[in-house]
């Protein structure tokens, strides 16, 4: 007698938003890494330039890198005019987004505190602020009474280890649910005639004459007019196979989540000082994360005392969450610059693109990042908005500084 | 959590240690004689394997000596560690 099949009883499966094609021979378009950022630069290839001849190779699953890793925090609150350019043109594609794709995001605008804890965190965070305002970000100073009005849960006692003495805050900033936003991504560029092929690893670039003809994958070459690399940590190890190197560095970058809890935090807080940040996810999860471990690596995991470290702070800040459980804890390889901001634009190879170095914070840039990088591919000119984040100005001297200037968690 | 096999010290564990980058990368002989691409790279650019990395790492809360180490970033495996100016390892 043969066993039941295990879930033989359960209803089937809801149909695919998108098909699961074999790949063709050649394309105008080949994308590597189908993350948001490469579902996304599909998306707007299709819809805002008419490119369609397109594939997305994604060498898992669909959006299972960093995209199923990451804490779905969205804010455009950065320092420099560069970044908030590019941050804040992906928040306004965020706030008509479920629009665009005609699916739900679970998109919530629950605003983002950026918690000081010392004199100069105060200084640099007001900067913060009205530099924010000068660029059309909307972005509030708070006293520590007004950031307990926005989160009551926040322990603002001045005699914890890193008083909080004010927040920046930005009411626009908030979070999304992350899956449904690389399926209506998916879903759309599917529509467009896009193939998105899974399980498909690029293992070689082919150049000739300093020109990309295409690529090598675990399902056979594949000829491309333009290639565009969407593929975060493994970014280092593709540019190897085109040639070049890339001034980026590979680090696990972690998070956890709680058990399901009732409804107890109605924003997202971050803080840098003490290295987490924190959001309640709509079914009720505790979501946090903390900073890159340490070292270089490509394991998908960290070192449980980075976690405990962050547990630490966070209890710190919101002494409710003592009797809460970890439900899990998840790593994600995570691709650093030195001026830890991201490296978009040409490559030095010709028909090569560049979307890489968005280090801990690539999420909330997902819908910018498609339209700009879609441009730079269509124009083969780096979009205006793109332009300050090009390779060269590692040779130039025009970093984009925004380590810990612009609250960056790092 | 990584044990770390110090060369002074012996196996200890990964929070005792402070992690230094890329092993092996020398100070310019003449930076000024430097193109701007050459400055870039060694200010700027630094090996990111998915394999096995040379890598400086030091006993911050042992004996607060650096050493190197060889250690596979795709796997962590510690394949070698050695004290500074000794060659690096052939790993096979």
């Amino acid at each position: 007698m043969s066993p039941r099949t295990p879930g033989a009883q359960l209803p089937e499966h809801p149909d695919w938003l998108w098909r699961t094609p074999d790949p063709r021979r050649s394309y105008d378009v080949v994308i590597v890494g189908g993350g948001g950022h490469g579902l996304a630069t599909a998306h707007y290839l299709a819809r805002n330039h008419g490119i369609t001849d397109v594939a997305v190779l994604e060498r898992g699953w669909l959006a299972g890198g960093n995209m199923a890793r990451n804490t779905t925090i969205i804010r455009s609150n950065y320092l420099w005019d560069e970044s908030a350019g590019i941050y804040e043109h992906a928040l306004r594609l965020w706030e008509g987004l479920e629009e665009e794709l005609d699916y739900p995001l679970l998109f919530s605008q629950r605003g983002v505190l950026n918690l000081a804890h010392s004199l100069q965190d105060v200084r640099d965070s007001v900067r913060r602020v009205e530099a924010n305002r000068l660029n059309a970000v909307d972005a509030q100073w708070l006293d520590p009474r007004q950031v307990k009005e926005v989160c009551p849960i926040v322990n603002i006692s001045p005699d914890a280890r890193y008083p909080v003495m004010g927040a920046t805050y930005q009411p626009r900033a908030g979070i999304a649910k992350h899956d449904h936003v690389a399926w209506g991504l998916a879903r759309s560029a599917d529509a467009a005639g896009i193939d998105l092929i899974q399980n498909c690893e690029v293992t070689g670039i082919d150049v000739t004459g300093g020109r990309v003809t295409g690529v090598r994958t675990s399902l056979g070459p594949i000829a491309a007019g333009k290639v565009a690399l969407c593929a975060a940590g493994h970014s280092s190890v593709l540019a190897a196979m085109a040639g070049f190197e890339l001034p980026l560095q590979s680090h696990p970058l972690q998070a956890l989540v709680s058990e399901l809890l009732e409804p107890v935090h109605p924003t997202v807080v971050m803080s840098n000082a003490v290295h987490v940040y924190v959001s309640q996810a709509h079914k009720g999860e505790l979501v946090m994360g903390a900073g890159v471990d340490a070292y270089t690596a490509y394991t998908q995991r960290g070192a449980f005392h980075v976690i405990e470290r962050q547990m630490a702070a966070a209890l710190e800040l919101f002494p409710v969450f003592a009797r809460a459980h970890v439900l899990r804890t998840w790593g994600g390889i995570v691709d650093v610059t030195p001026d830890a901001s991201p490296i978009t634009g040409l490559a030095p190879v010709d028909q090569l693109y560049l979307n890489c170095g968005w280090g801990t914070g690539g999420f909330k840039a997902t819908p910018g990042v498609g339209w700009v990088y879609a441009h730079t591919i269509a124009h083969d000119d780096p979009h205006p908005l793109a332009r300050p984040f090009c390779l060269d100005r590692f040779t130039t001297g025009a970093l984009v500084d925004e380590h810990g200037a612009a609250a960056v968690a790092h | 959590m990584l044990l770390i096999p110090c060369p002074w010290c012996g196996p200890r564990d990964e929070a005792e240690f402070g992690y230094g980058g890329q092993a092996h990368v020398p100070y310019p002989e003449d930076p000024t004689a430097l193109t701007d691409e050459e400055w870039a790279r060694y200010l700027f650019f630094r090996n990111n394997p998915k394999g096995p990395h040379p890598e400086r790492w030091c006993h911050a809360a042992g004996c607060r000596r650096w050493f190197n180490a060889v250690r596979n970033t795709a796997t962590n495996e510690i394949l070698a560690v050695y004290r500074v100016g000794e060659p690096r390892p052939v790993i096979v």
